[in-house]
């Protein structure tokens, strides 16, 4: 149990200097940008008491908003992320191949089940970034699209550390 | 009543989630009202943070920073006084400095949001106040919004609330710099009256109207003109001089008669 805590507190730190540090310098084509601080939203454990997975989130957005000076934006879109984690479990995970002591990962649930996992989470998290910073509907599609292009970015980069660190050939 | 209290302790995941929502949201009203004002109670660790990491990725653009200082050498040097002929000794010049520069170092820049910002690493100390103007040697960057001891904030152009004067340069006629938040190369210049023509190419400088920058500073170039038959005011596409994905090192520009200027124009409105 411990462990677990110590884990996840060390990847809160290495993806917020991650994220503040080198990715937000990336800026492809000047607008599509990684966020890949969600990953540490995404893998906490799937046991994690709700009230702990909404505060946790609420600190990773407010440590991104600060370094950011854009206050508040991060927060309230990895709040959001947070409440629709467990819908998304419940909805995407059949009974039978759930047991405890799973981490939401692809060595112990699968590629597919993964990816669509991640995938609606952070498009939901992206969604609500980008509209939450524009403020405003005008221009609507081309949020949408910086929002489409910036999901796929930090999904392959989400993608590419499930295969880098957690080797789900091993299974 | 008690019931009630059954009921939100039952729901505890939603209403913690709207709860901490409602946290969220008042943090970004705030945010989009009063200009961030944030930088003096975090600044310290964040801009520390961030020089931290700039020293050492600053290494990789060392080059191309020494290549852009060499050519501004060179420019200032054609400007020096002794390059100039001067033909009538019998003229008085009597010449007063109006802006001082103090050169600074980008510790952190966005270019990527709505509301793009900088962090420069001179503050208060080295005598850096809100309302400054920041410019490099290919044109203007932003203003200064908040400073801290050591770091200051800088509103780069790059930000949709930030609406800066401009002159187009062969005419003389003002219209409003603004940017839509889209594309970081390129600008609109708008209200523009519906008499002045303009070509691709045409230049758009700072009108000097304000205190922050002084006269002739380049903006950008005009990319492309909107002009509709029945429109007063037409909008026309701005490429930037400046290209803001790379900027390094700024001058902060003091105004040393913003004073002076200030006193007078509080007189006016006494008067009126």
């Amino acid at each position: 149990m411990t462990g677990k805590v110590i884990i996840n507190i060390f990847r809160f730190c290495i993806l917020v200097f991650l994220q503040v540090l080198i990715l937000d310098n990336i800026n492809f084509r000047g607008f599509v940008n990684p966020y890949l601080y969600v990953y540490f939203i995404l893998l906490l454990p799937f046991e994690v008491p709700g009230w702990l997975l909404l505060f946790s989130s609420f600190a990773i957005g407010f440590c991104i908003d600060i370094f950011n000076g854009t206050l508040g934006i991060h927060t309230a879109s990895s709040v959001l992320l947070a409440f629709f984690r467990p819908i998304v479990i419940n909805s995407i995970t059949s009974r039978k191949e759930f047991e405890p002591g799973m981490k939401p990962s692809i060595s112990d649930l699968g590629f597919q089940w993964f990816f669509s996992y991640s995938i609606i989470l952070i498009f939901v998290h992206h969604l609500a970034l980008f509209y939450i910073e524009v403020f405003r509907f005008s221009d609507f599609f081309v949020t949408l699209s910086r929002v489409i292009f910036s999901t796929i970015f930090t999904l392959l980069l989400i993608i590419l550390s499930q295969y880098l660190f957690f080797n789900p050939s091993k299974k | 009543m008690r019931n009630l209290f059954a009921y939100i302790l039952k729901q505890y995941f939603f209403f913690l989630f709207l709860l901490l929502e409602i946290v969220a949201f008042s943090f970004v009203l705030q945010n989009n009202y009063q200009q961030a004002t944030f930088l003096n109670s975090t600044g310290k660790v964040v801009g520390t943070v961030l020089s931290t990491f700039n020293n050492i990725s600053g290494y990789f653009s060392l080059k191309k920073a020494n290549e852009s200082l060499i050519r501004e050498n060179a420019r200032l040097r054609n400007k020096m006084a002794d390059k100039f002929l001067l033909t009538d000794t019998l003229v008085y010049y009597h010449v007063d400095s109006l802006f001082r520069y103090i050169g600074a170092k980008v510790i952190s820049s966005t270019i990527s949001h709505q509301k793009n910002y900088l962090v420069l690493n001179k503050g208060s100390l080295h005598g850096i106040k809100k309302d400054m103007g920041v410019i490099t040697m290919n044109g203007i960057v932003g203003t200064v919004v908040d400073v801290s001891r050591n770091f200051s904030r800088v509103m780069s152009v790059l930000h949709v609330n930030n609406k800066i004067n401009a002159r187009i340069k062969k005419n003389n006629h003002l219209g409003t710099l603004e940017w839509n938040g889209n594309d970081y190369r390129y600008g609109y210049l708008t209200d523009i009256p519906m008499h002045v023509d303009l070509e691709p190419g045409d230049t758009i400088v700072t009108s000097g109207n304000s205190y922050i920058f002084p006269e002739g500073l380049m903006i950008g170039t005009v990319e492309e003109y909107y002009k509709q038959p029945n429109e007063k005011f037409n909008n026309a596409l701005i490429s930037y001089s400046v290209d803001y994905n790379n900027v390094y090192f700024v001058y902060i520009i003091v105004n040393l008669k913003k004073s002076e200027l200030m006193n007078l124009e509080r007189t006016q409105l006494n008067d009126r």
